[in-house]
């Protein structure tokens, strides 16, 4: 388990509660139980009372958490017959996007996401889920088969943002993601996203721009990082703070500007906690979202997706 | 248009080319540090008249400089909800608006106008770099949808000049949402068959960029204008090297493959026109500086009443 900054007076309870199990297991006279019960029901009041009312900083951490379901967990779980499929047809695969073809509940569909990795050898070869363009281009790629074929496409989102380096520089990563957005408005099939961790400017907008958008409740999706949002207002990336304040990158407050057509809830203290519970609470949301969708004609589909978007943002947080 | 109204004599288009500019001022070309005259820089459409460092141009000006006898008609913006996040830093949005438009005059960080480019009906739009950094927040989105659907309903194409740090972080969400909306602007243009051209001036960065920036049919840049997505200086960060020379400037792009074209701004309009006309299978047009249609058909008129036909 890892603890996050803000959960240190939770990681001492649970450590004393653990302490203590540890030693009556390695001295059989002594019992702890009650003692360890009490520290449990501490921990829990606790938890319960940290998650309860999250500040948008707070929720950036949650967002991030290492331990938080990623999008393979997601793949592996809720679909069946995954099949992924690689490569943009130019350059090479990029493994900060994975995807291909699966079913869900027995319907065919396409799934793409960004892939964070769960340990150093798996975060560097997932390049920590931030795309380059090959990323991209292979999500266009899928995108365009999906759309051949009418199968609905399912985006996962957790990234960063796109990756800032030379070679994406040079392979036109504007382009790639301006032309992703641009897939997301073409296909007359329905797109579903669902942001499950860090929605990171463009590179999210490239696969969140759907029918539908669900949040998961502790979520973000936002045009900058808080960080980087502080050391340009702010000159002090110390202020992220009041950057993430500011921002309104919450899954409420996206839900409220009508960014976030749905918000899935997390169990308590965090999807992190309790990972079956938050696959299968996605894997719901997903099905629900698909099913409305489903009876719509190809021109409404198209029709309506493209309206949401003109009219977004017409009446602020008032919205 | 015909073969034969396209045919005006070039002596005249000099009186009306000429822009009301202040006396006795001089700017520093931030390139090469010559002082230019004022007057001198408008005249040569703010590109340094010895290095030929192409300065910021305001959408204004610009459009002077690209309409036929510097004649063009504004489209209105639908105005968006003010401060749509109640978006505080050390200063509060609106005063930042407020602070911007009495700098520059202006409303918002872009302008729409239609009018004649050598004589062929257009739609333009330029981004004002001098508002807030050109960021693209919901006015500018809604400027782009608004020229989009003009040019859909008059069947003219649309040129866009971009100039932009990126998205407006005040707008936090709804300015990253600019990049679905204008693309959205851009599909419109696709589906009705009308040429979208997009001319990159320095510098087009961010979520411009990666959405309506590079979606042209045809994607022109004026030299060494900085266009990318993530900034030099993050990317240096990221990679902890020093960044080739011209790294991300007009030329690196169009040897890369990003641009069709990098072109010096004396020859933007021009180019511009022969472009237009041939995607919209209209025959050669006159090159140079036209008068107004107006004056144009004034002349024709006078011509005509002097001739006795
Ligand atoms: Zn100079």
């Amino acid at each position: 388990m890892n603890y996050l900054e803000f959960e240190k007076p939770l990681a001492e309870i649970e450590g004393k509660a653990e302490e203590l199990r540890a030693l009556a297991r390695a001295n059989e006279e002594m019992d702890v139980e009650k003692e360890a019960e009490a520290l449990d029901r501490k921990a829990e009041a606790l938890l319960r009372d940290l998650y309860s009312n999250l500040s948008p900083w707070r929720k950036c951490q949650v967002a991030r958490h290492p331990d938080r379901p990623h999008c393979r967990d997601y793949i592996e779980a809720l679909f069946t017959e995954y099949t992924p499929l690689a490569g943009d047809r130019n350059f090479a695969d990029d493994h900060a996007v994975m995807g291909g073809l699966a079913r869900l509940d027995g319907i065919p569909l396409m799934v793409i996401g960004h892939e964070k990795g769960h340990d150093t050898k798996s975060r560097i070869e997932h390049n920590f889920g931030m795309a380059r363009p090959e990323g991209y281009r292979k999500a266009i790629r899928l995108m365009d088969l999906a759309d051949r074929f009418g199968l609905p496409i399912v985006t996962l989102v957790d990234t960063p943002g796109a990756y800032p380096g030379k070679g994406a520089e040079e392979r036109g990563q504007s382009e790639a993601i301006a032309r992703s957005t641009e897939k997301c408005l073409t296909v007359k099939v329905p797109l579903v996203s669902v942001i499950i961790g860090e929605g990171g400017s463009g590179g999210a907008v490239a696969f969140a721009t759907a029918d539908k958008l669900a949040m998961l409740e502790h979520s973000i999706y936002s045009v900058i990082s808080p960080e980087g949002c502080a050391s340009i207002l702010w000159k002090d990336a110390e202020r992220m703070r009041e950057a993430a304040e500011a921002l309104r990158l919450t899954a409420q407050d996206l839900h409220r500007l009508g960014v976030a057509d749905m918000i899935i809830s997390e169990p308590v203290g965090g999807a992190q906690r309790n990972r079956e519970a938050t696959i299968e609470a996605v894997g719901r949301a997903i099905e629900q979202m698909l099913k409305g969708l489903m009876k719509k004609s190809p021109d409404q589909l198209l029709k309506e997706r493209r309206q949401k978007y003109l009219r977004m943002g017409a009446r602020g947080l008032a919205a | 248009m015909n073969w034969i109204s396209n045919y005006v004599r070039p002596k005249i288009n000099s009186l009306f080319s000429r822009r009301e500019v202040p006396e006795n001022l001089w700017t520093k070309c931030p390139e090469c540090g010559t002082m230019l005259f004022h007057r001198e820089l408008a005249e040569n459409l703010n590109v340094c008249t010895n290095c030929d460092h192409h300065m910021a141009f305001k959408p204004r000006e610009r459009f002077k400089a690209l309409f036929d006898g510097g004649i063009f008609t504004e489209i209105d913006v639908p105005q968006p909800i003010a401060d749509p996040l109640q978006f505080r830093d050390q200063k509060k949005y609106p005063d930042r608006l407020k602070a911007a438009q009495k700098a520059t005059g202006e409303k918002e960080a872009m302008l729409v106008a239609e009018g004649e480019i050598g004589r062929t009906p257009i739609v333009a739009a330029a981004q004002d770099f001098s508002f807030m950094g050109g960021s693209m927040g919901m006015y500018v989105g809604n400027a782009i949808i608004a020229a989009a659907e003009r040019a859909v309903e008059m069947k003219r194409p649309l040129i866009l000049f971009s100039a932009a740090g990126g998205a407006r972080m005040q707008e936090g969400i709804l300015s990253l949402m600019q990049m679905p909306r204008t693309t959205v602007a851009v599909r419109m243009l696709k589906e009705a068959g009308l040429p979208y051209i997009v001319v990159l001036t320095h510098p087009t960065t961010g979520g411009v960029t990666a959405s309506y920036a590079m979606l042209g049919d045809v994607h022109i840049a004026e030299p060494n204008a900085l266009i990318c997505f993530a900034g030099p200086r993050v990317i240096e960060q990221t990679i902890r090297e020093k960044l080739p020379e011209g790294f991300q400037r007009a030329e690196y792009l169009l040897d890369h493959g990003m641009l069709d074209r990098v072109t010096h701004r004396k020859n933007l309009r021009d180019e511009l026109i022969t472009i237009t006309r041939m995607l919209l299978g209209l025959p050669p047009a006159i090159k140079g500086d036209l008068p107004s249609p107006e004056a144009d058909a004034q002349e024709q008129a006078q011509e005509q009443a002097e001739t006795g036909k």
